[in-house]
């Protein structure tokens, strides 16, 4: 199944949207993967609230208040909206009991002094209305009660189920509009759900919005599943399967659950990573205990060595614009960062400190590689500049491991396992300053974020006579 | 674009890199007793004798000579491994040469060498480590006359553990290189 989500700008006072500039957006699969998976055992949903761990001293998360929308699940997609921006650590929603002013409706602007009186630094309200063909208008208007003004509008149209998806749309756009930065709500998770202990784990794939919305299973755990990791198409992935007597590399379209074996190996492949492009997998094999890192071309299915060297060499990962790999090797008798050059030339160690660098991955930005970093009985999540310098450590714990980008480069998410205990995922900012366990509740590890499902509009309403921007 | 000195490295693999790793850990786990082998001891599970293992009870047949159940319990399948090595252990040695003989016994039987490492690594490099654990339990039983093509390997990295928990001793039994009969067994 798949679905279009269009785009409308809606008229700065209330006019008609029907007759403005429409922009459609790529198809995009929104029913959270095939629909024989459907019937499946969903994993955990929410299971409690959402932890945010801010240092009030560092900087004021900002004041907004998100208003329920009206009509259809509007309640719902408010709810969205503020859970989407509280993780972000940038907005604080005020909690909607104390709104003075209810009821509002997109052809009025809010009374401006019964949101500062709250000390609503912005106000978002929308509403759910459904069109002749079945679809539903979902508008939305976001004000600054100080000012006065309005910071932005906008109208999406999709059909009622993609409620939730609209949530992180608006989530998306308010952010982009308050912080400067990307987008990053519109998007999801695979990672390996994990139930059971000891040998009677069981492992299986599973896709969630990154909220920890619509989360569903792709694999029975017939097999161990590991290191999933998306291509720069979010309906293609890729993972390692670990069977009783085999280890193989499958990429797998989460839209038509087609699943195939990227090839059988004289060894044992691991740590698959799609190039930015996705028309390449850099990958490990390990052959008589030796692992060295190699590149398969999808479309030729040639395979080409990149390391040679008797150390391990593993967990590559492309630079944006794919010309180079950074990877994990011991070569040097610990496990340190290296970076070369695509085709394997150019081979040098970038990380500098003591202790073991592991599961480096390079940022969507292209100016920060993240990386897992064990020491002192501690494993913490870091990241450094390209060239190795810059080092910063943004979280540490008695484990955690693998941190994967948020397309907008500034949000890691990776696994940690309390000592004895659970492993779940967790999510931090660049800064370090927010650390919280993300949407998903759940035993998980492995986490990857997908590239945004959908670019948030250009063309978004911020003209007219009220617009902050005139 | 090998060097000479990277060629002389390669040489020495079998004593010089194992050596090196055995005595530097990736990273310090809380509770140990010191560097290098000083708690050598400490971390390495028991080897059970052949006929003191514990013996569940079972249908006919178990532990019939030339039989997986006989291999388990009266040779002994895990070996286990120090903290970041993968060298052999001279614990292990007597187990080890009981497998190359049993399966000298048995020539029609083939294996294959599973490789486990311990929960505190990263995923990937754990494979790698796994793999390395395997690699030496094959050589070692190759050199004890068990032909080559009868030695499959694969690495499980931390995803198979034998014993729950974070403490030492789990550690310590996680830590191992099982050889599973992979056919031929009677």
């Amino acid at each position: 199944m798949r679905l279009n989500l269009l785009l409308t700008t809606v008229a700065a006072m209330g006019i008609a949207a029907a007759s403005l500039v429409q922009a459609q957006t790529a198809t995009q699969s929104l029913n959270g993967g095939p629909s024989r998976q459907q019937a499946q055992q969903q994993p955990a949903q929410d299971g409690g609230p959402i932890e945010v761990e801010i240092d009030q001293g560092v900087l004021r998360p900002f004041q907004i208040a998100v208003a329920p929308f009206s009509g259809q699940n509007g309640a719902s997609i408010a709810e969205v909206v503020s859970g989407d921006l509280r993780r972000s650590g940038f907005f604080e929603p005020i909690n909607p009991a104390s709104f003075i002013e209810t009821g509002l409706t997109l052809a009025n602007a809010p009374n401006f002094p019964q949101w500062t009186q709250i000390g609503a630094q912005a106000v978002l309200y929308g509403s759910v209305t459904p069109r002749a063909d079945g679809r539903n208008d979902f508008g939305f208007r976001l004000y600054d009660p100080y000012r006065q003004c309005q910071l932005v509008s906008y109208n999406f149209t999709a059909t009622p189920e993609q409620w939730r998806r609209i949530g992180h749309k608006i989530a998306d756009v308010v952010y982009e509009r308050m912080t400067g930065e990307s987008a990053f709500f519109d998007t999801r998770i695979v990672f390996v759900a994990e139930s059971g202990t000891g040998l009677n784990r069981l492992s299986r794939l599973a896709i969630v919005d990154q909220d920890g919305g619509n989360p569903n299973f792709l694999t029975d755990g017939s097999e161990i599943i590991l290191t999933p990791r998306f291509s720069s198409n979010p309906d293609e992935i890729i993972y390692m399967a670990l069977g009783e007597d085999y280890s193989r590399i499958y990429l797998y379209n989460l839209t038509t659950g087609r699943r195939e074996n990227l090839g059988e190996f004289d060894g044992q492949p691991l740590a698959p990573r799609y190039s930015p492009d996705g028309t390449k997998v850099a990958f490990s094999i390990i052959r008589g205990g030796n692992t060295d890192v190699y590149v398969m071309d999808l479309q030729t299915r040639r395979l080409s060595r990149l390391t040679t060297d008797p150390g391990i060499d593993t967990s590559p990962s492309f630079n944006p614009d794919g010309t180079r790999i950074v990877f994990n090797s011991d070569r040097s008798g610990t496990p340190r960062l290296y970076v070369m050059n695509a085709d394997g030339s150019g081979q040098r160690p970038i990380s500098r400190g003591g202790g073991s660098y592991t599961a480096p991955a390079w940022s969507p930005r292209g100016d920060l590689i993240a990386f897992t970093r064990s020491g002192g009985g501690q494993f913490g999540i870091g990241v450094m500049a390209p060239d190795g310098s810059g080092e910063r450590m943004i979280s540490r714990s008695y484990f955690e491991e693998g941190p994967s980008w948020a397309p907008n480069g500034r949000y890691l998410m990776f696994s940690r396992q309390t000592r004895g205990g659970d492993t779940n995922l967790w999510m931090v900012d660049l800064s370090g300053r927010v650390v919280a366990q993300s949407g998903y509740q759940g035993r998980g590890s492995d986490p990857a974020w997908s590239p945004l499902l959908s670019e948030t509009p250009a063309n978004l309403g911020r003209g007219g006579p009220d617009s902050c921007d005139t | 674009m090998m060097t000479a000195s990277r060629i002389a490295k390669v040489a020495l693999i079998g004593v010089a890199v194992a050596a090196m790793a055995a005595c530097a850990p990736r990273r310090p786990v809380e509770g140990a007793t010191g560097p290098g082998g000083a708690d050598q001891g400490v971390n390495i599970p028991a080897y059970p004798g052949p006929g003191t293992g514990a013996i569940e009870g079972g249908g006919i047949g178990s532990g019939a000579p030339g039989s997986e159940n006989d291999f388990v319990v009266n040779v002994g399948d895990r070996i286990y491994f120090d903290l970041d090595s993968y060298q052999i252990s001279p614990e292990a040695y007597p187990r080890l040469d009981a497998q190359a003989a049993w399966l000298q016994r048995y020539p029609q039987v083939t294996v294959r060498i599973e490789g486990n490492a311990d929960e505190r690594g990263t995923r990937e490099y754990n494979l790698a480590l796994g793999a390395r654990r395997a690699e030496s339990i094959r050589n070692y039983l190759i050199e004890r006359g068990v032909s080559a093509g009868r030695i499959d390997t694969i690495s499980f990295g931390k995803e198979r553990p034998i014993a729950q928990g974070s403490t030492e001793e789990a550690w310590a039994r996680n830590r191992n290189g099982r050889t599973a009969i992979a056919s031929g067994a009677q």
